[in-house]
């Protein structure tokens, strides 16, 4: 079990713990807490594989993270300005509750 | 497998758990930026110091704080009366459970095609990273800036009290 | 003794042969052409059809003409004009027409009796609103009969046959409103099919034995000799030859039309027609046409006679001729219908006519054809004149004394009633009964026939005495008086009586000019012909026979005037047999218990054959068909609509089951996303392992 191997496992395991709870929380943050999750998870995989990959000096996984930080926050803060939003509106953040988009 | 990655990596999947289980949303706030400070760590375990710091500054700085503010902001505090947990949450819990093990497969499927060998650490200096920013990546970087304004305006146009109705 | 010449036979068509068929053409065509006239056209309508008959009369004459002067060259005239009408296979239907003394002698007869009957129907039906359907069914009863004069041809002879019996069919039941004129007319039209039956069979063994329709046909002809040795050679049934049977069959279908025993029921009920009709067709022509048919085919009736004897077919002719001019004769006694006493005196000389066909041959019956036709066709239209005056009273108790009102009618009427008695020396009759006695008396079979022709000479004379008597001696016991009828009608009349006393110039044995003529020998005038042996004994008998029958009448009745009411003079005498006579020997009777109820019987077991076992047949098929269409029904509505009903809901179904996908939530969403994710994947990676 090479190093790699452990930062990637542990990298799926956030990932699969992230999803989980995206899935199974009633709370819309918390749903996005889950995504964040995954997105980190993500970048995790990317630094190891940067660092343990062929071309470290070629700093393309460290710049990919470095614009997935970014990302992710921007997409942080409008998701949770839609929440709030959403909380005005329906006065809950029931995700059980919001399904007026039932066909 | 050294002992710092394990206690790291423990830290993080705790703090991680912790985020999604917690009953009290505000714990769970808690417990994410526990988590992001583990991954933070990891960063700087692997030599990235610049997206450990970034991590640092950006997660934990600006994300948590912004999670702790929309928690509030919705009475996130209050404990719905229904359970936390929606309905059918087995099957959510499957699911992940069911990515995890594809993902974990695939891993150790392709161990013998990843490298072995672990090469010297790489020294990355902000100067490398200013100059990579500024030339090999600009255009991503600009699309950012572009993204991030564009994120800024629609978040607090989004989030913003509505004009009441003419009368 | 006539000298017997041999005549040199002429057989080429000359052009009078070659227009004959204008002779019956014309008529027929002018009766088209009145049919298509309007009803108040009667003046064109009586001038179409005068004309056309006036111009076939002018035919006739240029062909008897033509004739005529042939006989005097002592050329034996017979000339025919044959032609193809259909073939089939290597058979032919011809037809044709022809030319010889027999037909030129009808021809005049026909042409003449008939145009002087049709001027006379202008007066009689002037009252009548059918007048120009009257002389279409004339006209077209005029061409049919001349057809029949003029045909070579057996088949086309059987054409005019028909066409003439469908216009007496048509003219008796002219007033067909009239019940009793409807049946009569449908009486007279089966009765005369019983005999065309017979008639029909004689013509298709004729044809299958011979292979010709063709009477006449330069010695190829189905009458000329090679056909008729042919035929003699066959056998059939009853020890007679192929020609006898074909002849007795022929014969049939002439005793139908002439009103020979048993066939005769229909001739007196034919009265119900207008009277013109009646002399024309009843008592002229149309009833001569059978007797004519006999004499046409006359070879074939006569082939296999050895010289002096006679054949089977000719002693069954001559019986039943004999038989049916006593029966008559003894009806017309008892009847009291003015109209109807001249019908059964017609069915009384026709059989004299058969009679003399049977026994002396075809110049003896012809001779007494062409005088009978002009007497009787007077006699007629007198008691035409005689009805018209009596405004259209027929019984001749209720009329009297018209011989002072009704002078015209009463002479010629008289000189037509001493013809057909027999008046000896001036009248025709007395010459031509004469010439039927005279063959019967030399008859090699048996004397009955002669002793029965002779009784019935004696009530001849007896039954016209008392019609005579009756209508115009006396006092009138008529309702109204009586007036004399116009020119156009006694006109005619008059014309008749004359020929009816004239033309027994030509048949007298000191100058036999007719049968001369017929026969194709030359006829010298020789008084030394009345010293045959027999022959005085002979006139002298029938002169003192009609002589006692006057006689009797005039003394029963003569001047009396008896009133309708009471019974007659034998009435009161022998009252049965009077009745049995008056009720015509109970024929009608017969025949309604026999023929009529067994047909009755098998239109009923037809009817119910038709509306069971048919009937019932069609129903069936019906109800399988209902059956069949309530099965498909069934079928439709509960597997084809219900599986297709059930398909659609299944669809339904279906669809609400997929929309429960859609339950807006976002988990959900989400959720399946991730599952097909890690699908995916899993697809992936398995693909790309090792």
């Amino acid at each position: 079990m090479t190093p790699l191997t452990g930062y990637l496992l542990v990298a799926a395991l956030l990932f699969a713990i992230g999803l989980a709870g995206a899935l199974t929380r009633r709370n819309a943050i918390l749903v996005l807490i889950g995504i964040e999750l995954m997105l980190n998870a993500a970048n995790l995989n990317l630094i190891a594989f940067w660092r343990y990959g062929p071309h470290p000096e070629a700093l393309t996984g460290m710049m990919f993270a470095i614009f997935s930080i970014a990302v992710a926050a921007a997409e942080a803060a409008v998701g949770l300005g839609l929440v709030i939003s959403i909380h005005r509106h329906a006065h809950t953040t029931d995700l059980d509750a919001m399904n007026r988009m039932k066909g | 497998m050294t002992f710092v990655f394990c206690v790291l990596a423990a830290l993080t999947l705790a703090g991680g758990l912790a985020a999604v289980l917690l009953k009290n949303t505000v714990h769970c706030a808690l417990a994410l930026t526990v988590a992001f400070a583990g991954l933070a760590l990891l960063y700087l375990d692997l030599d990235a110091q610049f997206a450990g710091f970034a991590q640092i500054l950006v997660y934990i700085g600006a994300v948590a704080i912004l999670v702790v503010f929309a928690i509030l902001l919705t009475k996130g505090s209050e404990t719905p009366k229904d359970g936390v947990y929606s309905r059918n949450w087995p099957v959510g819990l499957v699911i992940a459970a069911g990515v995890f093990a594809v993902l974990g497969w695939a891993v150790l499927q392709s161990v013998n095609v990843l490298p072995h060998e672990t090469g010297p650490a790489p020294t990355v200096t902000v100067l490398q990273i200013g100059n990579a920013l500024m030339g090999r990546y600009v255009l991503p970087l600009e699309i950012v800036a572009l993204l991030l304004t564009a994120a800024l305006i629609g978040a607090v146009i989004v989030a913003m009290h509505e004009k009441e109705s003419a009368k | 003794m006539q000298e017997t010449i041999s005549f040199t036979p002429q057989l080429a068509a000359s052009l009078i042969a070659e227009i004959l068929w204008l002779i019956p053409a014309v008529p027929i065509v002018a009766s088209g052409v009145i049919a298509l006239l309007k009803q108040p056209k009667r003046q064109a309508s009586a001038a179409l059809a005068i004309g056309s008959l006036g111009f076939s009369l002018l035919l006739s004459l240029i062909a008897f003409g033509h004739v005529l002067a042939g006989w005097a060259h002592k050329v034996d005239v017979r000339e025919v004009v044959n032609f193809t009408w259909l073939q089939f296979g290597t058979s032919n239907v011809d037809l044709g027409w022809v030319l010889d003394p027999l037909s030129a002698v009808m021809l005049v007869m026909v042409t003449f009796v008939g145009l002087l009957i049709f001027i006379y129907s202008v007066g009689y039906m002037a009252h009548d609103e059918n007048f120009t359907r009257f002389f279409c069914f004339l006209s077209l009863f005029a061409g049919g009969m001349l057809t029949v004069v003029i045909a070579n041809s057996i088949l086309l002879l059987f054409m005019g046959w028909e066409l003439v019996g469908l216009t007496s069919y048509l003219l008796i039941g002219f007033w067909y409103q009239k019940p009793s004129a409807a049946a009569a007319a449908k009486k007279a039209f089966l009765t005369t099919r019983v005999g065309d039956v017979f008639f029909l069979l004689g013509i298709v063994w004729l044809f299958a034995q011979t292979g010709t329709l063709l009477f006449y046909s330069h010695g190829a002809g189905s009458i000329e000799s090679g056909a008729l040795n042919a035929l003699l050679a066959q056998h059939s049934a009853l020890g007679l030859t192929a020609a006898g049977a074909i002849g007795l069959l022929i014969f049939a279908g002439a005793a139908g039309k002439s009103g020979q025993f048993p066939l005769h029921v229909w001739l007196p009920d034919a009265m119900e027609g207008p009277t013109p009709v009646s002399a024309l067709i009843h008592a002229a022509t149309m009833v001569a046409a059978g007797v004519y048919l006999v004499a046409r085919v006359y070879p074939l009736m006569h082939a296999g006679a050895l010289t002096g004897g006679t054949t089977t077919a000719l002693t069954v002719v001559t019986w039943v001729g004999a038989f049916t001019a006593v029966f008559a004769a003894l009806i017309a006694v008892a009847q009291s219908d003015i109209k109807r006493i001249l019908a059964y005196s017609t069915v009384s000389q026709l059989g004299y006519m058969m009679a003399g066909l049977g026994m002396g041959g075809v110049a003896v019956g012809m001779f007494h054809l062409i005088t009978h036709a002009f007497f009787k066709a007077l006699l007629f239209m007198g008691a035409g004149s005689v009805i018209h005056g009596s405004h259209d009273e027929q019984d001749i108790r209720r009329m009297g004394g018209l011989r002072g009102s009704m002078p015209v009618t009463f002479a010629t009427y008289g000189i037509g009633m001493l013809a057909l008695c027999g008046f000896p020396l001036f009248f025709s009759g007395f010459w031509s009964k004469d010439g039927i006695l005279e063959a019967a008396k030399h008859w090699s079979v048996a004397r009955t026939p002669f002793y029965m022709l002779v009784f019935g000479a004696l009530l001849t004379a007896f039954y016209m005495t008392r019609q005579v008597s009756y209508v115009f001696f006396g006092e009138s016991r008529a309702a109204s008086h009586a007036h004399e009828s116009p020119r156009v009608m006694t006109v005619p009349l008059a014309i008749l009586a004359f020929f009816a006393m004239a033309l027994g110039l030509i048949g007298t044995p000191a100058w036999p000019w007719f049968r001369s003529f017929l026969d194709g020998r030359a006829a010298v005038l020789d008084l030394h012909g009345f010293d045959e042996p027999g022959l005085f004994a002979l006139m002298v008998t029938s002169t003192v026979v009609v002589f006692i029958g006057l006689g009797l009448g005039l003394w029963l009745y003569g001047s009396k005037s008896p009133a309708p009411e009471q019974p007659e003079v034998l009435e009161r005498l022998a009252p049965a047999p009077w009745r049995w006579l008056r009720d015509r020997l109970y024929v009608d009777e017969f025949y309604g218990v026999t023929v009529i109820a067994f047909y009755g019987w098998w239109a009923r077991v037809a009817d119910w054959l038709d509306r069971r076992v048919w009937g019932g047949a069609v129903a069936g098929v019906a109800w399988a068909f209902r059956g069949w269409a309530q099965f498909n029904r069934f079928l439709d509505t509960n597997v084809v609509d219900g599986s297709f009903d059930k398909g659609c809901e299944e669809l339904a179904s279906g669809g609400g089951l997929l929309s429960r996908m859609q339950n807006g939530r976002v988990q959900t969403y989400l959720r399946i996303l991730a599952v097909s994710v890690v699908a995916l994947a899993a697809i992936l990676i398995w693909s790309t392992r090792p």
